[in-house]
């Protein structure tokens, strides 16, 4: 037995290289160009979501009230015209996603794990090195400030400074104040996305999504967006375009096409559970 | 008896604006080019430094002045030689005299046969509706003590000072936030100080005993939409410090101009429709925004507080008709 002992204890630090750094590294290599699959909710994430369809959306009262006082017309301003999809959301879009990373020359420490989303043309940084996040009163970004971690395989990372934007692009957004958390995971040549979104003021709970993505072995299928803002409509300044309360045309549209019930229509964390169906079958909803 | 005539002059002044106020320590961050945020003071406080000295927009609340100057002292020790008001409330006015005083004026040959400092401190400027507001006709009980007003006034439009080698823009916006805000514009920083026209945590306080309007507001916010520059892929660019709250650019502006401006709408289509206060308080036209703006202040109708601007909309609307 005490031969056991002193053999373990000649043997040098477990797994230390050299350096003294470990070159087995926890997690794996997500390197390589990526491409989303659009099999899941494809109808959403190619021609768009309907207007007034919240269904299947944890939002709060307030967050509803902003959506039907949303007019895509504001897309015509043109302020808006360049607005990045945010990152709890660009990821459901069309896109290119090439991933890296970056390592300390010397000791060859992984610091950050890069993102190149084409869309939009976002780099985004999720920072391994466990540094802090900013102040409070440092700016807000579309991509937000990451850090992540490898939790075994899987990258899990946790997004602050965000600014608004959309949890759905018909008049779902969320503020500033949302925080997003995130799990990459990687199987053979199979990548899945998982978002977590949370903002008290919008959602009434957390907003999960999956996305899946597949490598691609061609390299340099990058798209570039030189957005340039114009004026689209004349209209006196400071216009900004939007539906007095109780005054927008398209609250049913989007159930009469689907018959749907215009409440479900609505959303709420209730519309997204199996029980809703019963609840809409008792009160004589088809 | 200094004690006292010190409450009395506190018990004068305007109300503070909602959103942060003393966090008990100074936070400094850079913004970009020559200037600083610093926060925690009450109202934000910006500073440019350079070659030449010091400038400084706004000086928090009184009792926070001597951490304001120290903090000032990390980034520069050349002479603080402008402080520039937005306007008079005192969460942004109220180290004006502490920090006027560890500053200097410098004079030129006509004066004193040398470039020397002229013992007063630095130059205090803003617009001349500040002035007013901090001081009071000879006899009466001025809002603020002396050393605290303005040294340098401008009357309307802009005053422009080239300091620490760029161009910095003071610009006047009319009956806004109240009747003497400015906004200062740092050209090469390429970085907006907005006072409380623009704030990030309430919705605006529009000030209407001290000359503020709806309107007034509005068309401030859309002057600094369109000095505001976005940069690549619409974000950064020119950077806004707000009044309270963090560093901003224009698409974070940009949510906040359509903000007052839907809810000005809806209450004047009510207002229209013959609604009363209480009948458009009641309404909720401002619940979508509520979550995110709505100040939490002791007062329910505190500033910033949803109450309190519906109901400074609809007077200012009302009182437009």
């Amino acid at each position: 037995m005490p031969v056991i002992l002193l053999g373990l204890l000649s043997c040098p630090a477990f797994a230390q290289g050299p350096g003294g750094y470990n070159p087995v590294a926890p997690g794996v290599d997500l390197a390589g160009n990526w491409g989303p699959l659009f099999h899941e909710d494809q109808h959403e994430r190619g021609p768009g979501p309907e207007l007034v369809n919240y269904l299947g959306i944890p939002i709060t009262e307030g967050a509803r009230l902003y959506g039907l006082s949303w007019d895509a017309s504001r897309f015509t301003i043109p302020e808006h015209q360049c607005e990045v999809h945010i990152v709890g959301y660009i990821y459901r879009g069309p896109y290119n996603l090439r991933i890296w990373e970056e390592r300390d020359p010397v000791s060859q420490k992984l610091i950050a794990i890069k993102q190149y989303i084409d869309n939009y043309q976002q780099t985004r940084t999720i920072w391994m090195d466990d540094r802090a996040h900013p102040s409070e009163a440092a700016p807000h970004t579309w991509m937000g400030f990451s850090t992540g971690k490898w939790e075994g395989n899987i990258l899990t990372v946790y997004t602050t400074h965000m600014k608004a934007g959309w949890i759905r692009r018909n008049g779902l957004r969320h503020t500033d104040q949302a925080t997003l958390m995130e799990h990459f995971i990687r199987h053979g040549d199979h990548l899945t996305h998982t978002s977590i979104l949370t903002d008290p003021i919008t959602l009434t709970e957390p907003l999960i999504k999956t996305q899946d993505l597949v490598l691609r072995l061609q390299n340099g299928q990058t798209w570039l967006y030189p957005c340039e803002p114009v004026v689209e409509i004349e209209r006196p300044r400071g216009t900004v375009p939007h539906y007095l309360p109780g005054q927008n045309p398209f609250v049913h549209e989007f159930a009469d096409t689907f018959k749907i019930p215009a409440e479900a229509a609505l959303g709420g964390a209730e519309t997204m559970y199996p029980e809703y169906q019963l609840k809409l079958k008792k009160t004589g909803a088809k | 008896m200094r004690g006292l005539a010190a409450v009395l002059i506190l018990a004068a002044l305007p109300a503070v604006a909602p959103g942060q106020q003393t966090s008990g320590e100074i936070q400094t961050l850079k913004v970009q080019g020559n200037v600083y945020l610093l926060t925690g003071a009450g109202g934000n406080i910006a500073v440019q430094t350079g070659e030449a000295g010091v400038l400084v927009v706004d000086t928090g609340l009184a009792p926070m002045t001597d951490k304001v100057v120290a903090a000032i002292r990390k980034l520069s020790d050349k002479p603080i030689q402008y402080v520039i008001n937005t306007h008079v409330h005192p969460d942004h006015t109220g180290g004006n005299d502490a920090v006027r005083k560890a500053g200097l004026t410098y004079v030129g040959a006509n004066v004193t046969g040398n470039l020397t400092d002229a013992g007063v401190g630095a130059q205090i400027y803003a617009q001349d509706n500040v002035l007013k507001r901090m001081s009071a006709p000879t006899g009466v009980q001025a809002a603020a003590p002396f050393g605290s007003w303005p040294t340098e006034t401008y009357l309307s439009g802009r005053k422009q000072l080239f300091f620490n080698g760029e161009p910095v823009e003071i610009i006047h916006q009319p009956a806004a936030h109240t009747d003497g805000d400015s906004l200062v514009f740092f050209r090469r920083s390429d970085v907006v100080v907005t006072g409380d026209i623009f704030v990030t945590t309430s919705f605006p306080f529009i000030d209407l005993e001290r000359g503020g309007s709806i309107q007034g507001e509005i068309n401030a916010l859309n002057n600094l939409l369109e000095l505001a520059i976005p940069g690549y892929q619409d974000e950064g660019g020119t950077y806004i410090i707000p009044g309270h709250g963090r560093i901003c650019d224009q698409p974070d502006l940009l949510e906040y101009r359509d903000m007052v401006t839907i809810i000005r709408d809806r209450i004047q289509a009510a207002i229209q429709k013959g609604m009363t206060l209480p009948q458009v308080k009641a309404a909720g036209f401002t619940k979508d925004y509520d979550g995110r703006f709505s100040a939490k202040t002791a007062a329910p109708s505190g500033p910033g507080t949803a109450d309190n601007f519906v109901e400074a909309v609809y007077k200012s609307l009302a009182a437009k008709r």
